[in-house]
């Protein structure tokens, strides 16, 4: 057993210095109808490293990964480019193994880049501040639901179409337990976003609107637009973001007029990983800060007088105000945010812009290539690098037939909409900067095959 | 001279006899101070080679292209790196010495987990690709979920809860949407008072009213009082085992029988499940439900705050009522996600999905490289270890500290001690400050709430007796300080690379971003 340091005659001294006759003793207080008398049988005994390594390689093998076909999936889960040195420097065991940094004068290293990651999270979506980061897009979108209740004291919600049906889930699920109502539709293969359904479904009782840009099929809704015809009412606009490389390209949506800005960070140097973990970004006006969920670092200065980061503003936080708190989250995503903060510093100012023309470049490309497909029609007019296209036939069947072909062709809406007919011929179509000009000739000859 | 751009430079205290000069960097040899990255980076710097965008190529973006600047720096590579590393190097870590947090579980990160984790089969998978590329993944998760089953001996696992409060929230949720389904609106959940804070607030957050349950002299949950408390408005009770003060509930049985006849469920906070993995399952004690925090238990490490992963085990009553997604095996042994489109026959009660996707796969894989390495007698040695290691500590101390539930029993895989016999003047921050200086990092201090100045130490199995020892060896001197009261522990430490940094002006005037020609650090 590798793992643990204890000898039996270390066991042997330590048990006569408590006096105790056997580690089994030590566990009396557990009623003797729940003790266990040995190892829980019928389960297999420890194994070696390489043992355990053959295992999970094997398991490993079973799938096909993203990287060894053309692949086009997306949907709120991005495949990009992760620079070398973030893997390496996230592995650092300072960073990897070290805790929450409740002891801030040894926490230095966490806390300032937490400090650097939330003023890189406040510019990019155009806030004036930003947390250190919540569990994931999905679930950060619903405590900015709940920030919107807490400060606009309503509880009507309009979610826009567009947003990613998972996060709609996810809100569904919450609400009917808080009692907030949730106005939601389901997105029409169309390239228009409903903005001005969604105008019109703002009242007096509407706590805030929820809007995914780019959303879920790749469109731009008109933020500014819907700011405007939320504030007029004194509701809050909430703006969702699952790609923020798009904002390299995009005016932010805190520019447009977005009271609370909540994305998935997964983009930036975190990888797919089968869907987590991922990152929460969450970012909003300093007027509201009081009101945030999550963890926050501030600067402040030690007893020299030196800078130094601490976490701050607790008590807004579950370990003190208990069944007040702005939220019950405890754990925030320190090693993602790490991450994200690393990629997003490699990258600055210029390698974002570069790399959101390139994902748009690439897909603009795809997307004209794609629609030259007998069968297939481009359904965006507008889009950054994910796009919806209309294929003759049930796009589910088309993805998993091209998936047979060794083709990872896109996300068939009817996945994400399995009650929705009029989108099972909905393919969601992304391009990224790890996609060649080849892969999206594969994909449009396979197309080309499974559609003839 | 100004060192750092910012035009901020580190200060130093008046040099004197006993410490060095100030330097003008404001490093000290090996501890080198930092910049941040807006000091450093420059909008033109990029450490990533990218082709040039072209200014003048059409595009598609509907007219929402961006005209403004972001305000990001960037780095070069080798700055990166340094940076960085640097900051690294003002952190503790496990792989740096003992981190004894109570009920926070911080044990050795084997680095196994790492490497198969990053398997571009784990790693370079999308969570929506088809089912039949991504069967190795859903072995995972299954092959996880069938451990957990069986440590806890409960009849059904959700995979999905992101951190042990996302579990929390779980768990609550099925209860209430087991309870709706019976037609039951009750409002009230008991939390007794040496819960987690995570507890009453999740409960609130699940819309219901949270009343505690205080504990006995002993520091147990107080049954009498529990047993008064119960009845038909009580949806469930939210208790810890072992619970806060490191101890086992030792009428466990007893209160599971108590709520269970009242008509309610009993969640168990499970984040100090390391105590009992291999030993005792909690089905058998009769809790409903309960999350288990990989990253404590199953040692996925926690990255400086994050991220954790909480799967929530359930009785047979509350298993129709799991989130989605499951992943279910069929007969012929092939693995099915069960999601939104097809969880209609089987799992008609399910509350509904708790985030996007399904888990934290990326942590399900180090559980498991970690589960098999030690498998069912490893797990046992595991929690054997845990508590001989804590009860090491508990005996080796309590002539010197005040340990206030010393003499009713055994300790878990935590020792508790109080402030009780401090002079006049020293807190529990002081001495908690001191160990830093002694190159440890402090336990958890002033939790549970129901002890005065309390100090929670919990080694974990992974601590040497050696390492045991030289701790011991330090508290004990700093404890025979705070007893005569040694004005110098308030300075403490004095060796970190900061000093005490003052909380409380951070939070009277948050600075929580960084600001161009912002004011530089007072002096």
């Amino acid at each position: 057993m590798r793992y643990l340091p204890l000898t039996d005659p270390d066991r042997a001294a330590m048990l006569q210095a408590i006096g105790a006759p056997s580690v089994d003793a030590l566990f009396a207080d557990v009623p003797e109808a729940a003790r266990l008398p040995g190892p829980i049988d019928g389960l297999p005994r420890h194994a070696s490293e390489m043992a355990v390594e053959r295992h999970m390689a094997a398991l490993a093998a079973k799938n096909l990964s993203a990287g060894s076909a053309p692949f086009f999936l997306g949907a709120g889960a991005y495949r990009h480019h992760i620079p070398a040195s973030v893997d390496h420097l996230i592995q650092r065991g300072e960073f990897l193994t070290s805790y929450t940094p409740y002891q801030p004068e040894i926490a230095q290293g966490t806390l300032q880049m937490l400090f650097e990651f939330q003023t890189q999270v406040a510019r990019l979506f155009g806030c004036e501040v930003a947390n250190a980061s919540m569990y994931d897009g999905s679930t950060a979108c619903w405590e900015a639901i709940s920030m919107a209740r807490r400060i606009t004291r309503r509880g009507a919600v309009i979610l826009a179409d567009g947003l990613h049906p998972h996060y709609v889930s996810t809100v569904r699920t919450m609400a009917r337990f808080t009692g907030d109502a949730i106005r939601h539709a389901a997105p029409a293969l169309s390239s228009d976003c409903e903005d001005a359904k969604l105008i019109a479904a703002i009242g007096e009782e509407t706590s805030c609107v929820v809007v995914q840009y780019p959303d879920v099929l790749g469109r731009l809704p008109d933020l500014a637009r819907i700011a405007e015809a939320a504030h007029a009412q004194g509701a809050l606009l909430i703006a969702v973001v699952t790609e923020p490389v798009a904002l390299g390209a995009l005016r932010s949506p805190g520019e447009m007029g977005a009271d609370i800005v909540v994305g998935e960070g997964q983009s930036l140097g975190v990888g797919l990983q089968f869907g987590g973990p991922y990152l929460g970004l969450f970012a909003t006006r300093e007027k509201y800060v009081r009101q945030m969920p999550g963890r926050l670092c501030g600067e402040t200065v030690d007893a020299d007088g030196r800078r130094g980061f601490v976490l701050t503003l607790s008590t807004r936080e579950q370990h003190i105000r208990r069944d007040k708190a702005t939220s019950n989250i405890c754990t925030n995503s320190g090693l993602c945010a790490l991450a994200f903060s690393i990629h997003l510093s490699l990258l600055g100012e210029k390698g974002l812009r570069a790399l959101a023309a390139e994902n748009h470049r690439l897909a603009c490309l795809a997307a004209d290539r794609l629609a030259q497909v007998p069968g297939v029609e481009l359904v965006n007019t507008a889009f950054f690098n994910e796009f919806a296209l209309r294929v003759s036939g049930n796009a589910r069947d088309v993805v998993r037939n091209l998936a047979d072909r060794g083709v990872l062709a896109g996300v068939a809406l009817g996945r994400l909409y399995p009650d929705r007919p009029n989108l099972a011929e909905g393919l969601l179509v992304t391009v990224t900067e790890t996609t060649s000009e080849e892969d999206i000739t594969a994909l449009a000859a396979a197309l080309e095959e499974e559609l003839a | 001279m100004n060192v750092n751009p910012s035009g901020w430079r580190p200060s130093m205290s008046e040099a004197s006899a006993e410490s060095p000069p100030a330097t003008v960097t404001g490093n000290r040899a090996l501890m080198l101070e930092e910049p941040l990255i807006f000091e450093i980076g420059t909008a033109e710097t990029c450490g990533v080679d990218l082709p040039e965008a072209a200014t003048d190529a059409p595009d598609r973006l509907g007219g929402f292209a961006r005209s403004e600047a972001i305000g990001l720096p960037g780095l070069s590579e080798p700055e990166a790196v340094r940076h960085y590393t640097r900051l690294s190097r003002q952190n503790y870590a496990i792989d740096l010495g003992l981190f004894p947090l109570g009920s926070c579980t911080m044990k050795h990160n084997p680095r196994l987990n790492e490497k198969v984790a990053r398997l571009p089969g784990f790693a370079d998978l999308h969570p929506l690709a088809p089912v039949s590329t991504v069967q190795g993944a859903l072995a995972v998760i299954y092959e996880l979920g069938e451990w957990l089953k069986a440590l806890t001996g409960m009849a059904a696992v959700a995979m999905s809860p992101k951190a042990g409060a996302h579990g929390e929230l779980c768990g609550i949720l099925a209860i209430r949407a087991a309870l709706e389904a019976r037609g039951d609106t009750r409002q009230v959940v008991l939390v007794p008072e040496s819960a987690h804070g995570t507890n009453p607030a999740t409960a609130a957050f699940a819309g219901y009213a949270v009343e505690a349950i205080p504990a006995t002299a002993e520091g147990r949950v107080d049954l009498a009082a529990l047993e008064r408390r119960l009845g038909p408005d009580v949806a469930a009770v939210m208790i810890t085992n072992p619970n806060t003060c490191g101890l086992f509930e030792r009428e466990m049985i007893a209160i599971s029988a108590a709520v269970h006849a009242a008509g309610a469920f009993v969640y168990c906070d499970g984040a100090n499940f390391n105590a009992v993995v291999g030993r005792v399952r909690p089905g058998d004690l009769g809790v409903d439900a309960m999350h288990i925090n990989l990253h404590k238990t199953f040692s996925t490490p926690h990255g400086g705050g994050g991220p954790g992963s909480g799967p929530v085990v359930l009785s047979e009553k509350l298993a129709p009522f799991a989130p989605l997604p499951f992943v279910e095996r069929d007969a012929a042994g092939v693995l099915h996600l069960i999601e939104e489109e097809n969880a209609g026959d089987d799992h008609p009660g399910s509350f509904g999905r708790m985030s996007a996707f399904h888990g934290q796969m990326g942590m399900f894989t180090r559980a498991l490289a970690y589960i098999l390495s030690h498998g069912a007698d490893g797990l046992r040695q595991v929690s054997g270890d845990a508590v001989l290691n804590a009860n090491y500590i508990l005996r080796s101390l309590e002539d010197v500290l005040d340990a206030p539930f010393g003499q009713t029993g055994p300790c878990m895989h935590e020792a508790l001690f109080s402030d009780g016999g401090f002079a006049e003047g020293i807190s529990t921050l002081d001495i908690a400050k001191a160990l830093i200086d002694e190159g440890f990092h402090p336990m958890t201090m002033y939790f549970p709430l129901v002890v005065h100045g309390a100090m929670l130490i919990e080694p974990t199995e992974t601590e040497s007796k050696a390492t045991l020892d030289q701790f011991i060896a330090a508290l004990r001197a700093i404890a025979e300080r705070a007893r005569v009261g040694d004005p110098s522990l308030h300075q403490a430490p004095m060796m970190a690379p900061r000093r005490r940094l003052d909380e409380a002006a951070a939070a009277r005037k948050p600075k929580l971003a960084w600001k161009e020609g912002g004011d530089a650090a007072p002096s």
